[in-house]
């Protein structure tokens, strides 16, 4: 069966692929790609640890065929910063420790991210259920929210960096 | 995952042709949220893919003089974003959005809730009550089918091969008409209908009902029209008596399966309760539309 050719955005820059039919767009950024920042926890939708945003509208890259990202433009966890400089997310999950094993960690950033991008000022429970589909195993969620809710505060220019 | 081949038509018919000539098993695929996981899981071994994403109007939700128009693809946060939709079906609009997660809303749509089959599918009872109708395209055309007929069993559709849904038309409502959802999970989020009710009433200006349906989910193998329910509140007033009666009618409608979620008596009971509280909130909601 052929490759099918896919042209593609990824983090600001233009991407090309080669994949079968049945891989989904989270084997292609981790297997063809090397962006291996998107994890699979689930495979099925559940856990979140492969969010990225498509089109600006997060999603799971494991619920996604790669060859449907034909034309679309994706950002996964490598684009979400700067170059050297953290995004505000980034930064206040350092600082708040709203990490332990890591492992649920990039896909928070980039749905923080997404909820930050649509909406400056969110209210504690608007973020808990927009990361309602994160699932985290070691944190407790608490120290998540409370970095989440300091990022936008950063981000409103509220809060110090 | 097993290998399979990918189509994605750029129009109806083409859609139509490669679903109706395939060979083997061809799956329509609208976001994927629940196609990915049985191909993953090997439950579903399709041998094409045909995605109706790139068709124009698949995605989108337009007005017209009679109706408003869903493309059958169009994901979930796109209709939650839609104020004027959710003015007109409330309940279309909350069903839609208790779909998933965030991620899940990003890609989830009508068609797939319905066309998976799921007795639970939240989305899939309020677009009845709202008396939805499905345009199915396929082989022979198109037919206009009413959302209640199209699937019938778990996993089961009426959909003949080359058929599919290509939008649904949700007739728009009347002055005083208006819908609700309600489902019973026990939990705040993500998880899957114990039971599911819709109600959509129709008042007169005293605040009688005029015309009501009523529309169960998870409590039989699919969503339940339950005439019996809307009878109760038509030309009567939202009084304790009508209520018990409404209560009577939804329970006694019910055949549900005892599973992890619920016991067979516990969603009867539940049934019930959501029916009485859903149209409570449809009755009131027609009524500020008056």
């Amino acid at each position: 069966m052929s490759k099918h050719h896919v042209t593609t955005v990824i983090n600001g820059e233009p991407m090309e692929f080669l994949c079968e039919a049945q891989q989904t767009l989270l084997d292609v950024l981790r297997d063809e790609l090397h962006l291996t920042g998107s994890k699979e926890g689930c495979g099925s939708g559940d856990c979140g640890a492969c969010s990225v945003i498509l089109d600006g509208k997060l999603v799971c890259s494991c619920l996604m065929l790669g060859v449907e990202a034909e034309g679309r433009k994706i950002i996964t966890v490598e684009g979400v910063a700067d170059g050297d400089k953290l995004h505000p997310v980034q930064q206040k999950f350092l600082e708040h420790a709203a990490l332990q094993c890591g492992f649920c960690t990039p896909g928070f950033i980039v749905a923080a991210k997404a909820l930050l991008d649509e909406n400056k000022n969110p209210t504690e429970e608007e973020t808990r259920y927009w990361l309602a589909g994160n699932l985290c195993r070691c944190t407790g969620y608490d120290k998540i929210i409370r970095a989440v809710l300091d990022a936008a505060a950063v981000m409103r220019g509220e809060a110090s960096a | 995952m097993p290998r399979v081949s990918y189509t994605a038509p750029a129009t109806v018919d083409e859609a139509v042709k490669a679903l109706a000539s395939a060979a083997g098993l061809a799956k329509v695929l609208s976001g994927g949220t629940d196609l990915l996981v049985q191909l993953k899981s090997g439950r579903v071994k399709p041998d094409l893919i045909v995605d109706m994403k790139r068709i124009p109007g698949l995605i989108g939700i337009r007005e017209e003089a009679d109706a408003w128009v869903i493309g059958a693809s169009t994901p979930g946060e796109m209709i939650s974003a839609n104020e004027r939709l959710e003015h007109a079906f409330p309940g279309v609009v909350e069903g839609t959005d208790l779909i998933g997660s965030t991620q899940i809303q990003g890609r989830a749509s009508i068609a797939g809730n319905l066309c998976n089959g799921s007795p639970a599918a939240d989305s899939v009872p309020p677009v009845i009550a709202a008396r939805g109708v499905a345009i199915v395209a396929g082989p022979n055309g198109r037919r206009e089918v009413p959302v209640e007929a199209i699937v019938t069993g778990p996993g089961r559709t009426s959909l003949a091969k080359g058929e599919f849904v290509v939008e649904f038309r949700l007739p728009k409502p009347k002055p005083r008409q208006a819908g609700a959802y309600l489902r019973f999970i026990p939990r705040t989020e993500m998880d899957i209908a114990v039971v599911g009710c819709a109600v959509d009433v129709t008042l007169d200006a005293s605040g009688t009902c005029t015309d009501a349906r009523v529309v169960l989910g998870a409590v039989a193998p699919t969503q339940l029209v339950v005439d019996e329910a809307a009878k109760a509140l038509i030309g009567h007033k939202l009084d304790v008596d009508t209520l018990a009666k409404l209560d009577a009618a939804a329970q006694k409608a019910c055949k549900p399966i005892t599973d992890k979620r619920g016991t067979i008596e516990y969603r009867t009971k539940i049934a019930g309760v959501l029916a009485r509280r859903a149209a409570a909130i449809a009755f009131e909601r027609a009524a500020a539309r008056a």
